[in-house]
């Protein structure tokens, strides 16, 4: 008698973690879990049609009994920056946080140091809708989702150049260069660390004949120097010719964009296909800006939503994460007159009604058709990232 | 202290007889101290390599030694030191010329007006208004540019210049008002009309005369102020980024992009920085109280010199003109921040927008509006209440406090808030706190406080004793003459001091983050998440709103004394 109520009483608390958490692929149990969830998201709040599309999305939750508050971040570090405070307090359940939108070295940092919750992304019913062989959902810069994020948008580097002050823009690096040679002070990009810095670099990199496969694995296993000896000579040619000599570099996307608005630089770009018609929309640019891409293709990438392991509302997040995979929530993203990113849903898989608002969403001449943006370049592992920015301050960041 | 006694307590606390009131200044200290404390251990920790949730466990040099390795720092640290001593002299050099050329002058009173606007602006709306003012492609080069006929603002590095020149001229702007402020609340208790009219019937100059018979006695008055302003020019971060250089930036945003890069192993580096970034502030603060004693040696024999000084119509015109222009500055810069916060697209060279647009005004933050009001509210009464409690208590029990314990005061103003805030953070979280509106108002108390009891405690403390002696005389009590001698005649520094703490309430982004989740939005997080994105517009919609709330209070502190004293000629004075 006293052994079984002892078996029992283990039994019991060896279940009470998992009797916490919901489990994901039981979808109707976290739907019921989720009723009357609050739902604290996390998310970059620095442009208007983000914060519009977001508002959106709470009222869709609010239909399924979740509400959906969203914090308004200025850096997604912010963030991960709390998760970490949190463990350090050893508060391991009830957490401030419940979903965060990231991707890239946050995801790789935060699933390093155990500070996400899962598996759980692919249990959600709309996951169905996306094709598994996508390889921009199941790796977030070469580092495998493994389930701890869900997509929900596919993001793409595109330039932008005034066609009213440059009708032909530079295609290729190389072709950069020769024209920043022609028009000194007329080019910049965000200062690394800002993601767009790094993102220019290793855009660079591809461009200029490094091995592939090389960036695909960690830094650790290539011969750094030899990979990167030709971004370094590239970007000894050009920074002298960048806008202030190279002596100041815009803080990040938007500053570039307020210095094309200035007429400060010519060319400006951004991680969004949309990025020139939000702007242009948004009054930052003039009607005649238009978008381009350089010959290779550009990098590509996608944004997902993560729940911290202490996460407060786990199922009422991942009602939300499931509500983002959804094809109403999908086309309205997408829709360029509200944000414009690229779906992660293969259309092959959707109704033919659910495919209608997709196909219905036209492009304006100043952004890039689908067609044209072509397929996007695979991101090199997160490590290259972290080794670029690092150079890069180390060459050019603190000295100049 | 003739007019305190050890008897009769005021109403409030008669039932809880002399212990809360001698217990206030500890009270006060213990507010601080208990997130300062752990502010600092929070920083020190992952500074000798000590963070569990990373897996660093090991104490050891690893990241100052990391830190030193950066081949930024040199610079960085420069940089830092630089820009925050010439600041603050220039700040505090253009503060006394302006007394000592207008105080007492009708222009001078135009300044005063123009100061509560000034102040209410945030420091980073102040530093957009300035930059898009004298940018290559900003308002001032497009006034120029049909005339010089560029198509192209010119490539010049005006704004982010290496020197940190922009930066200072930044910093400069936004903390003469707080130091004209500061003396403006010491000045009445020092009667410097008096003084410098004995001092002109000596045939003294009115700029010499203030020199020589003020300006010695109210700097001690407003020398906590002062440090305030040299540390909160070393660790600005929202200015120095906007105004600043950024190859390599100051330390505070160069630790603060550590802080916040994905690379988590750099926190451990960050923390290093902010230590350095710390012992840097001290050891600006020794610079600086070393100058103070070169000065006085070197002035006491200027002062007995004789000199008279009597043709300063030069040097008050550039004193005149230096206010006038950098209130202008400010001003045309709030002025391009409402432009902006309607305009369509508006390119270079244009000097006005091509179109207007209400769509930024379309999602008024009123419940961030009212949030920010009832933080800052709550904030301001308690650090006003510990504040008034503790110096009335130094008063009445000849309470000394010693230098140590002032020094616990100011240690929020001179630890870097990226520094303290982590740690303060991981506080509330064990406390259980986090993500309430209660945990803000503690943070923000912190922050508040200091800056209350630095504007109140010269006042207060420099307040003549024979007033209190005669009201005592007379038979009144201590609780009396505290309330109906006391604080009204130093009604205008005490409001003065919740105008400040409002205003510091109001502008504070980290601790209410923090400390709030995300859960509690204010004004300024709004403000600062929708600046992320970068859009003019968004940024002259926020930055008004928040001056906007930060002026209401300094309204309040101008009008209420010309109402309460519209019949007491000798209060409105000074």
């Amino acid at each position: 008698m006293y052994k079984r109520t002892l078996a029992i009483a283990l039994a019991a608390l060896t279940a009470l973690p998992a009797a916490a958490d919901p489990d994901p692929t039981d979808w109707p149990a976290v739907k019921a879990e989720a009723q009357g969830e609050t739902v604290y998201w996390n998310a970059w709040g620095g442009s208007e049609a983000v914060n519009g599309l977001i508002d959106w999305i709470a009222t869709q939750a609010a239909a399924e009994g979740v509400t959906l508050e969203h914090v308004k971040l200025s850096d997604t570090s912010e963030a991960v920056s709390r998760v970490l405070a949190e463990k350090s307090a050893g508060k391991t359940t009830d957490g401030g946080i419940d979903l965060i939108w990231l991707n890239g070295a946050n995801f790789a940092a935060m699933k390093e140091q155990g500070l996400l919750f899962g598996p759980w992304a692919e249990a959600l019913p709309n996951r169905a809708l996306t094709d598994p062989r996508n390889p921009a959902l199941s790796a977030d810069f070469t580092v495998p989702t493994e389930g701890m994020e869900s997509p929900w948008g596919l993001a793409q580097l595109v330039f932008f150049h005034d066609s009213a002050r440059l009708p032909e823009p530079p295609r290729s690096m190389q072709a950069l260069l020769d024209w920043a040679e022609q028009n000194p002070g007329r080019f910049t990009f965000p200062q690394p660390p800002d993601f767009l810095g790094p993102t220019f670099l290793k855009q660079a990199l591809i461009e200029l004949g490094s091995d592939p496969e090389a960036l695909q694995r960690p830094v650790s296993e290539a011969d750094y120097d030899a990979v990167t000896a030709p971004l370094w000579a590239y970007l000894d040619a050009l920074t002298p010719l960048l806008w202030r000599q190279g002596r100041a570099y815009p803080q990040n996307a938007a500053r570039m964009v307020q210095l094309m608005a200035d007429n400060e630089i010519d060319i400006g770009f951004d991680f969004n296909p949309n990025a020139a018609a939000n702007a242009i929309a948004a009054g930052q640019l003039p009607p005649t800006v238009r978008s381009h891409i350089h010959d290779g293709g550009t990098l590509g990438n996608a944004s997902f939503v993560a729940i911290p392991f202490n996460a407060n509302a786990k199922a009422g997040a991942m009602v939300v994460a499931d509500i983002l995979l959804s094809p109403e929530a999908q086309a309205r993203m997408a829709d360029p007159a509200v944000w414009g990113l690229g779906t992660v849903l293969d259309l092959e898989r959707l109704s033919p009604a659910q495919r209608e608002p997709f196909k219905a969403a036209s492009v304006g001449p100043e952004t890039l058709s689908s067609q044209q943006l072509g397929t996007p370049l695979p991101e090199p592992h997160s490590s290259w990232t972290v080794a670029l920015e690092r150079d890069w301050t180390a060459r050019y960041g603190t000295t100049r | 202290m003739d007019g305190c006694s050890r008897t009769g307590l005021d109403s409030a606390l008669r039932h809880h007889p002399v212990s809360l009131l001698r217990a206030a200044p500890s009270l006060t200290l213990v507010m601080l101290l208990g997130p300062v404390a752990a502010g600092l251990a929070g920083t020190l920790l992952p500074a000798i390599g000590v963070m569990p949730a990373l897996g660093a466990h090991q104490p050891g040099f690893g990241p100052v030694s990391d830190l030193l390795a950066w081949p930024g720092l040199p610079r960085a640290a420069g940089l830092s030191l630089w820009t925050g001593l010439v600041s603050t002299l220039l700040a505090l050099a253009l503060c006394f010329a302006i007394c000592a050329a207008w105080h007492g002058t009708r222009a001078f009173v135009w300044l005063e007006r123009a100061l509560a606007p000034l102040l209410s602006l945030p420091h980073a709306a102040a530093a957009f208004g300035l930059a898009f003012l004298i940018a290559p492609s900003g308002w001032i080069s497009r006034l120029i540019a049909p005339l010089a006929g560029w198509e192209r603002p010119p490539d010049v590095l005006i704004l982010q210049d290496h020197a940190g020149l922009a930066l200072i001229a930044g910093l400069v702007l936004k903390e003469l008002p707080f130091l004209l402020l500061m003396s403006l609340a010491a000045l009445p208790a020092l009667r410097p009309g008096e003084a410098l009219a004995t001092a002109r019937t000596l045939g003294y100059g009115r700029m010499m005369g203030w020199a020589k018979t003020v300006l010695p006695r109210l700097y001690p008055q407003i020398r906590l102020p002062v440090y305030a302003v040299l540390a909160y020019s070393m660790s600005v971060v929202d200015v120095a980024m906007i105004l600043g250089p950024g190859a390599p930036p100051t330390l505070a945003v160069q630790v603060l992009r550590w802080m916040s890069d994905p690379d988590l192993a750099l926190r451990l580096r960050a923390a290093a920085g902010a230590l350095l970034l710390l012992a840097l502030t001290l050891g600006a603060l020794g610079l600086w109280r070393l100058g103070e004693n070169i000065t006085r040696r070197l002035a006491q024999g200027w002062l007995t010199a004789g000199c008279r000084g009597r043709r300063d119509a030069a040097p008050r015109a550039i004193a005149l003109g230096t206010g006038v222009l950098g209130a202008g500055a400010l001003f045309a810069g709030l002025g391009l921040l409402a432009l902006w916060s309607v305009a369509g697209f508006w390119g270079f060279p244009a000097l006005m927008p091509s179109s207007f647009t209400a769509q930024g005004w379309q999602h008024a933050p009123l419940g961030p509006a009212a949030e920010t009001a009832v933080i800052a509210g709550a904030a301001t009464a308690i650090a006003l209440a510990l504040t008034l409690a503790s110096l009335e208590a130094e008063c009445r029990f000849g309470l000394v406090p010693g230098a140590r314990a002032l020094a616990l005061l100011y240690l929020p103003l001179i630890i870097p808030q990226i520094a303290f805030l982590p740690g303060l953070q991981v506080l509330a979280l064990i406390s259980g706190i986090d993500g309430t509106r209660g945990a803000v108002i503690a943070a923000h108390v912190v922050f508040v406080l200091p800056y209350v009891f630095l504007s109140l405690s010269d006042p207060w403390r420099g307040f003549d004793p024979r007033q209190a002696a005669v009201a005592r005389a007379l038979g009144a009590s201590t609780a009396r003459v505290f309330w109906r001698v006391r604080l009204p005649m130093l009604l205008r520094p005490v409001l003065t001091a919740t105008a400040v703490g409002c205003a510091v309430s109001v502008g504070q982004y980290l601790p209410t983050l923090l400390l709030g989740a995300g859960r509690v939005p204010t004004l300024t997080t709004e403000a600062v998440a929708l600046a992320a994105g970068g859009q003019r517009r968004l940024i002259g919609v926020t930055a008004l709103a928040q001056t906007a709330a930060a002026f209401l209070p300094f309204v309040l502190a101008l009008a209420i004394p010309a109402l309460v004293f519209r019949n007491r000629r000798e209060m409105r004075h000074g």
